[in-house]
């Protein structure tokens, strides 16, 4: 019953979280994700410091439950890190969603971890994520040429 | 448990208490059908057309005998009509690459209804756009029917009109006659895909004058790996091979080849002999059962769920039987605020597999102004207990989202 867990609890974060579902006013960067397959179709917004800290960050979209609750719960656990922070994150959700046990700096995303059991819908859950890593990539690459 | 004649005479659920809903994308096979294919592997296993002994030559009788069983079942009249493929899919594509290809030039129309399974869209899309062809559809009404004004879009520029004599969305009959003579009479070729059709109505390509027509043996009940194409004898002698090799050959020099006759002519390589013979075997069933009564259990089903399904207002079926048509047991629906994928998800960990998707068919998912649908699509081995628990697993996966309904 893991997965009837986990639409209980994603379907409450999500319908809690309409909070995360907005524009930002001064984004840095937008970013478009889609699953051409499925349809889920996502937009992140971050507004990113000149010290590359997540000052905020949110999503427009549509699609299934489980591929907007996941961006929703990841705009929750990825702002006000630095984009580092975020890296590590994202290496810990993939980590997890291939079966690992879920780090607990994971927070509510460890609700995921369900998805080692559904292949069919890792592609939902992961698509925050992937928006997020294309979002953040430039940055990634300037901290690793010139660490701060 | 269930009250079901048919159900027993499919392995696959023997110990489990699966609810399979999903027969449109591939039927499961009868007991017959497996053994059959086993027995030829432990039997009669050579390859055909080659070996001059008896094992091989036995494997060629069984082969030919397939053709042959097929051709009487589909009112073929020569089993020569008969061409075997991998599946609807690669014989969609033969016609689009090799007959379409060679007939259509720029300014002519290939023309095919919106509600096309992409493997009877793709093709034709892609072989206008190499020959400057413009692809045109024929759009459904909100019932999922083509009106007689959008038939209209068949004209003397029309080269090709190809349809599926049983749509996989919307669960209904094209008018295929009326199709095919209007096709016939601006002078274009008429292909049917039957892959939905015939395993619930008999197909007769004689009484439909089809100039081609597309089968999956694995969507009625037969293994994967083997589909039909069917074709006038005049049209397949046209054809050009899209595949050359051995078995397709009557000559060869080193410079030059001259082609066997229809049909070795399209079957390079070594064909699936096994397939071909859990394929009769497939036939047999269907034979065996009849298809009136195929017709009268699906019909059950089928009203039974629709009823069923009326009663839920948060329900909604995509497409409605016209005043003469029949519905097919295949039913398009949707889940007021949930998406088509978290309900399959959440069905799927009470045991009832649907299909949840685009169902292969995008432009008409955009036509209906949808992403994508729940499908259930229903066989003899189904049964109205498993469309009870459909409708209690739909009414939870509503209370899991929070709704009180
Ligand atoms: C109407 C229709 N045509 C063609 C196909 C393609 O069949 P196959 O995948 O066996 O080639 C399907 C299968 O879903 C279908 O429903």
């Amino acid at each position: 019953m893991q997965i009837e867990q986990l639409y209980r609890e994603v379907v409450l974060s999500h319908n809690k979280a309409q909070k995360n579902r907005r524009h930002l006013a001064n984004a840095s960067v937008s970013e478009h994700g889609v699953n051409p397959s499925c349809g889920d179709d996502i937009t992140l917004e971050l507004e990113i410091t000149s010290d590359h800290r997540i000052r905020d960050i949110s999503f427009v979209g549509s699609g299934c439950a489980i591929s907007q609750a996941s961006a929703s719960i990841l705009a929750d656990l990825v702002r006000g890190k630095s984009v580092l922070e975020a890296k590590e994150l994202f290496d810990l959700f993939f980590q997890m969603i291939e079966g690992d046990e879920a780090d607990p700096r994971l927070l509510e995303a460890s609700v995921f971890s369900a998805m080692a059991h559904m292949p069919a819908r890792i592609r939902c859950a992961v698509l925050g994520w992937r928006t997020l890593e294309k979002a953040l990539a430039p940055y990634w690459n300037e901290e690793r040429q010139e660490p701060r | 448990m269930y009250n079901n004649p048919y159900r027993g005479d499919f392995p696959i659920f023997d110990d489990t208490g699966l609810i399979y809903f999903d027969s449109a994308a591939t039927s499961q096979k009868p007991q017959s059908v497996i053994d059959a294919m086993r027995k030829y592997y432990e039997h009669a296993n050579a390859n055909p057309h080659r070996g001059l002994y008896s094992l091989s030559a036995e494997a060629t009788r069984l082969y030919e005998r397939g053709r042959e069983a097929f051709a009487s079942f589909i009112n073929a009249g020569d089993p020569r009509q008969i061409v075997f493929l991998r599946n609807a899919t690669e014989a969609l594509n033969l016609l689009a690459i090799s007959y379409g290809a060679s007939v259509l030039a720029p300014d002519d129309e290939v023309v095919i209804p919106i509600s096309e399974h992409h493997s009877n869209l793709v093709p034709w899309q892609q072989v206008c756009k190499r020959t400057g062809a413009r692809l045109v559809y024929l759009y459904t009404n909100e019932k999922g029917g083509i009106e007689d004004k959008e038939m209209e879009k068949i004209t003397a520029r029309t080269k090709i009109v190809s349809f599926a004599q049983v749509g996989n969305v919307f669960g209904l009959a094209l008018p295929a006659e009326k199709i095919i003579t209007k096709a016939h009479a601006v002078g274009a070729v008429a292909i049917v895909d039957c892959a939905q059709s015939i395993s619930h109505m008999p197909v007769d390509v004689k009484a439909l004058d089809c100039d081609f027509a597309v089968f999956s043996s694995h969507k009625m009940f037969g293994p994967t790996g083997i589909g039909m194409l069917y074709g006038k004898k005049e049209m397949l002698e046209k054809l050009a091979p899209l595949l050359t090799g051995g078995d397709m050959i009557e000559y060869v020099s080193e410079q030059e080849t001259t082609f066997a006759e229809i049909p070795q002519r399209f079957e390079a390589g070594t064909q699936d002999v096994a397939g071909v013979v859990g394929l009769t075997s497939a036939i047999a069933y269907i034979r065996a059962l009849g298809y009136p009564a195929i017709e009268k259990w699906e019909g059950e089903l089928t009203s039974y769920c629709l009823e069923k399904l009326s009663v839920l207002p948060w329900v909604v079926v995509y497409g409605e039987a016209e005043a003469t048509g029949r519905r097919f047991p295949l039913i398009t629906f949707g889940v007021e605020g949930i998406h088509p994928h978290d309900v399959a998800t959440l069905l799927d960990t009470e045991g009832v597999a649907v299909r949840a998707g685009h169902h292969c068919a995008q432009p008409l998912m955009r036509h209906l102004g949808v992403q994508a649908t729940c499908r259930v699509s229903l066989s003899v081995y189904n049964s109205k207990e498993e469309i009870d628990t459909l409708v209690d697993a739909l009414v939870r996966v509503r209370r899991i989202f929070g709704y009180a309904d």
